[in-house]
C-alpha cells in the first residue's frame, strides 16, 4: 500500500516558477502531496521516475476548456476531454457551461460533478452560467451554482449583450466573491463574421469580424468592474487595442484578469490559405500586429495566463462550407509545443516564464491551490521533453475530435508523463495506462 | 492547333488560379465559339453524351440560363437543381448532395452558392469538374471572363494603359473581386469607387485604387463597370437608402458627361434602372450590357469544354 504512494522523480530539470526554482533536482511526493524530502525508508520504497533530460513542472492548469458533457458527448466527454488534458500535460482544467442543457442550475452542476468523479483523469472544476440558458436575459442562480460547486460564472460563447444585465450580474457575483468570466463579443458588430475583418476577409470574400467587437466589450467590462469592484476575467483576448485597454485598467487597479490562447499567439488570419475550417474559431485569428501585442501582454503581465479554449467538434460538423462550420479548435494536446515554439524558441521568454503562464498564474485567477511544487501542495506534476519532435496526427489525439489547425504539422516538445495527486495518468512512452 | 493542349484545370473556381496564358486560351476558344453563334445549326458535338448539373443554391436567372445554353450548344444534357427542390432543405450536407450527384453519373457540376469557398470545398471532394457560378462574395470567375472578353473585343488582348473603374457595392461583390484579378492579369489598372462602407480601404491590398470621389474616378476611365446594389445582402447599415446612393453615386446623364468619349459602360445585371444607372444610359451606344450577356454563353462554353477535356481529353477536330 505504501509503495504506490511514494514517488521519487529524479534527475530532471525542475522548474517551479512560483518558487523561482529552476535547476536539476528531485521531486518527491507522498500520499498525493509534494514533500520536501523523503526519509531513507521512503526512498527505499519509492516508485522511482528517471526524469533526466526532461523538464519537471507543476501540472498545467487550463481555465478554459469545453468538455461538452452533458449533451454533446459526440464531440467530447469528460473521460476523453480529461485524457486529452493529461496528454497535453494539464492536470487541472476548468470546463465551460455551454453544455446541453446549459449548466445554469445546481442539478446540472451535480450531474457534471458526478461524471467528473466517475470519469475524469485530471482535476476538473466546473463553471456555471451567468444567465439562464445563456440567453443573456435573466440572471442564473449564482449563489446556488456556487454552493453546487462552480468556481466561476460565464456565458462563454454567448457574451451577455445587455449591459444592464451584465452590470447586475457582476454586482451580484461580487457578493459571493466569484469570478465572472466574459467572452468579449459585441454580436451586432460581429454579425455574420467568420474571419478577422481585414485584407484576408476581403480576399476570401468572407464576412469580416472587426477587432472593435472585442474592444467594446472589454471596455464595458473594465468600466463595470471599476464601478462594482467585481472581478471580471476576460477570455481569449485577440485584439491589440484590447490589450492596451486591459493594461491601463490594471494600472488603475481595476480587478480585471485576462487570458490568451495558444492559437491566437501563434497564428494570424493570414494562415488561412484556403477555406480550411480548422482555422475558424471564435474569436477569429487576427493580424500579426495583434499577435505581437498579445505576446507583449503576456510578457508584461497584462494578460495573466494562457488558456486553450479547447473546443471539440466532430469532423462531420466541421467539414462544411466555411460559413456554416462551427467555430472552435481543440488545443489541449498541442498547447505545450505551440507555446514553446512561439514564446521560448521565438525568443520572447524563458521556459520558466512560459510555465508560469501555464501553471500558478492560471490557477491564481480562480484562486485554485494549484500550479506549484511547493511542499504540501497536491502532487500534480507534468514531465515533458522540450526537444522531442512529433507530428500532430488526428488519429492519435485522445480527444474525441480532431479539429486542430496543427494537424499533420511537426511539433517540438512533448509531455511524457502526467501525474495527478501522485498518480500517473498519462505516460505514453512507458505504456502506463491512464487510470 | 489544339485549343486545350495547355489546359490542366479540372475545376474553374477562381481567376486567382488562372494564368494570363490560360485566360488567352479561354478567350481564343470563346472567339471561335462565337463565330458559330450565327449558324442556323448552332449545336456543336463536343460534349455529346455528357451530363451537366447546375446546382443553384442561390437565386439566379442569367447565369443559370447562360450555362444551360452553353451546355446545350455543346450538346451536353443539363439538369437544374435548386435549393428548394433538393435535399439540402432536409438537412443533407453539401458534401453528400455533391457525392450523390456524382453517383448519378454527372460529368460536370456548375454551382452557385451563397457561402464563399464552397466551390473550392466541393472541388476537393469530388472528381468531376466543378465550375464556380458564384460563391458568396468570393468569386464569379465566368462573369469576369465575359466582361474581359467583351473589353478584349474592343481593346485587343493587351489591356496595358487601360483604366477600368468598378462602381458600387464592392464589399459584397464576387463580380468585382473576380474582375479585379482578371483585369490586372490582362494589364489594366483598376479603380474601385463607391461609399466608404461598401468600398473599404482594405481593398487596396489587392493592388487597386480605392476612391470615394466619383468625378475623379470617372474622368480618365476607359471602362466603367457598374454593380447592382444588392439590397438582399447588406444588413441595413451599410448605406442610408437607395435614394441616397443614387444621389451620391448613381450614373445619370450629367455624370456620364464626365466620361471620356467612347468609355465603355458595363453592368453584370440585373440592372436597377434609376438606381445605379440612368435608364437611358443603360440603353445607350456606350452600353455593352446585352453584349456581355451574349458573350457569357461563349465564355462558359469555353470553360465547360476545357474543364471537361482536362478530365477526358477531346480531340480538337471535334471542337468546331
Amino acid at each position: 500500500m505504501k509503495m504506490n504512494n511514494v514517488l521519487w522523480i529524479s534527475g530532471g530539470r525542475v522548474i517551479d516558477p512560483v518558487n523561482k526554482r529552476d535547476g536539476t533536482g528531485d521531486v518527491f511526493s507522498v500520499d498525493g502531496k509534494i514533500v520536501a524530502d523523503l526519509s531513507d525508508e521512503q526512498k527505499k520504497e519509492a516508485q522511482r521516475i528517471d526524469a533526466s533530460g526532461k523538464v519537471v513542472s507543476p501540472g498545467f492548469v487550463d481555465i478554459h476548456v469545453h468538455l461538452r458533457e452533458p449533451g454533446q458527448t459526440h464531440k467530447e466527454n469528460i473521460a476523453s476531454g480529461t485524457r486529452a488534458a493529461a496528454a497535453g500535460g494539464f492536470t487541472t482544467v476548468v470546463c465551460m457551461p455551454n453544455t446541453s442543457p446549459p449548466a445554469d442550475n445546481a442539478g446540472t452542476i451535480q450531474y457534471i460533478k458526478d461524471a467528473i468523479a466517475r470519469e475524469a483523469v485530471v482535476n476538473v472544476y466546473p463553471t456555471g452560467c451567468i444567465t439562464v440558458g445563456r440567453k443573456g436575459e435573466m440572471l442564473a442562480p449564482t449563489g446556488s451554482l456556487q454552493r453546487a460547486g462552480v468556481i466561476a460564472i460565464t456565458d462563454d460563447g454567448d457574451c451577455v449583450q445587455n449591459t444592464e444585465i451584465m452590470r447586475r450580474a457582476v454586482e451580484y457575483a461580487k457578493m459571493f466573491d466569484i469570478c465572472v468570466m466574459d467572452h468579449c463579443q459585441d454580436t451586432a458588430l460581429s454579425e455574420g463574421g467568420v474571419l478577422n475583418e481585414g485584407v484576408n476577409s476581403i480576399r476570401f470574400g468572407l464576412r469580416g469580424w472587426p477587432n472593435s467587437a472585442e474592444d467594446i466589450i472589454v471596455s464595458r467590462d473594465v468600466i463595470l468592474s471599476f464601478y462594482s469592484g467585481a472581478h471580471i476575467h476576460l477570455q481569449h483576448i485577440t485584439s491589440a487595442y484590447s490589450v492596451d485597454i486591459i493594461r491601463r485598467a490594471k494600472q488603475r487597479g481595476i480587478r480585471i484578469t485576462a487570458e490568451a490562447s495558444p492559437h491566437h499567439i501563434s497564428l494570424t488570419d493570414g494562415c488561412l490559405k484556403t477555406y480550411d475550417v480548422n482555422f475558424k474559431m471564435n474569436p477569429p485569428l487576427r493580424t500579426e500586429e495583434d499577435r505581437q501585442a498579445l505576446i507583449g501582454g503576456l510578457l508584461d503581465g497584462t494578460l495573466d495566463c494562457i488558456a486553450t479554449d479547447h473546443a471539440p467538434h466532430t469532423d462531420y460538423e466541421k467539414d462544411r462550407e466555411f460559413d456554416y462550420a462551427p467555430f472552435g479548435v481543440i488545443g489541449l494536446e498541442t498547447a505545450l509545443p505551440v507555446c514553446l515554439q512561439t514564446l521560448v524558441e521565438g525568443g520572447h521568454c524563458d521556459l520558466s516564464f512560459l510555465l508560469s503562464l501555464l501553471t500558478h498564474k492560471a490557477a491564481a485567477i480562480l484562486k485554485l491551490d494549484k500550479g506549484t511544487l511547493s511542499p504540501g501542495s497536491d502532487a500534480d506534476i507534468t514531465i515533458f521533453d522540450p526537444d522531442l519532435e512529433w507530428t500532430a496526427d488526428p488519429e492519435e489525439y485522445q480527444s474525441r475530435s480532431a479539429n486542430s489547425p496543427w494537424n499533420g504539422q511537426k511539433l517540438k516538445g512533448k509531455v511524457v508523463q502526467t501525474i495527478v495527486a501522485g498518480k500517473t495518468v498519462w505516460s505514453p512512452l512507458s505504456e502506463v495506462a491512464a487510470n | 492547333m489544339s485549343l486545350s493542349s495547355n489546359w490542366t484545370h479540372k475545376d474553374f473556381i477562381s481567376i486567382e488560379d488562372i494564368t494570363r496564358d490560360e485566360l488567352e486560351t479561354i478567350f481564343k476558344l470563346a472567339s471561335s465559339f462565337k463565330q458559330t453563334l450565327g449558324r442556323t445549326q448552332k449545336k456543336l458535338p463536343s460534349l455529346r453524351g455528357k451530363t451537366l448539373v447546375n446546382l443553384f443554391m442561390e437565386p439566379s436567372t442569367r447565369t443559370r440560363v447562360s450555362f444551360e445554353i452553353a451546355a446545350s450548344r455543346l450538346s451536353a444534357d443539363s439538369i437544374f437543381i435548386s435549393t428548394t427542390a433538393s435535399s439540402l432543405v432536409k438537412g443533407e450536407t453539401l458534401r453528400d448532395t455533391a457525392r450523390n450527384i456524382v453517383a448519378l453519373n454527372a460529368d460536370l457540376l456548375v454551382m452557385r452558392h451563397s457561402a464563399a469557398g464552397s466551390a473550392y470545398y466541393l472541388s476537393k471532394i469530388i472528381d468531376i469538374p466543378v465550375i464556380n457560378a458564384g460563391d458568396g462574395a468570393h468569386a464569379h470567375p465566368t462573369q469576369a471572363l465575359l466582361d474581359c472578353f467583351t473589353l478584349r473585343e474592343r481593346w485587343g488582348s493587351d489591356f496595358t494603359g487601360k483604366k477600368v473603374s468598378i462602381l458600387g457595392d464592392i464589399l459584397f461583390s464576387r463580380v468585382a473581386r473576380s474582375n479585379i484579378l482578371a483585369l490586372q492579369k490582362l494589364g489594366a489598372k483598376v479603380t474601385l469607387v463607391g461609399p466608404s462602407t461598401l468600398v473599404p480601404e482594405y481593398f487596396s491590398s489587392m493592388g487597386v485604387e480605392v476612391s470615394h470621389d466619383l468625378k475623379s474616378a470617372l474622368v480618365d476611365t476607359d471602362a466603367l463597370m457598374l454593380l447592382r446594389i444588392q439590397h438582399e445582402r447588406q444588413t441595413s447599415t451599410h448605406f442610408p437608402s437607395l435614394g441616397e446612393y443614387t444621389s451620391m453615386f448613381g450614373i445619370n446623364a450629367m455624370r456620364a458627361s464626365w466620361l471620356k468619349p467612347g468609355t465603355i459602360i458595363m453592368h453584370p445585371g440585373p440592372i436597377n434602372r434609376g438606381v445605379e444607372i440612368d435608364s437611358k444610359l443603360a440603353d445607350s451606344e456606350q452600353s455593352v450590357i446585352l453584349e456581355q450577356v451574349t458573350n457569357g454563353i461563349v465564355c462558359r462554353m469555353a470553360v465547360l469544354y476545357l474543364c471537361a477535356s482536362a478530365v477526358h481529353p477531346v480531340s480538337s477536330e471535334e471542337v468546331i
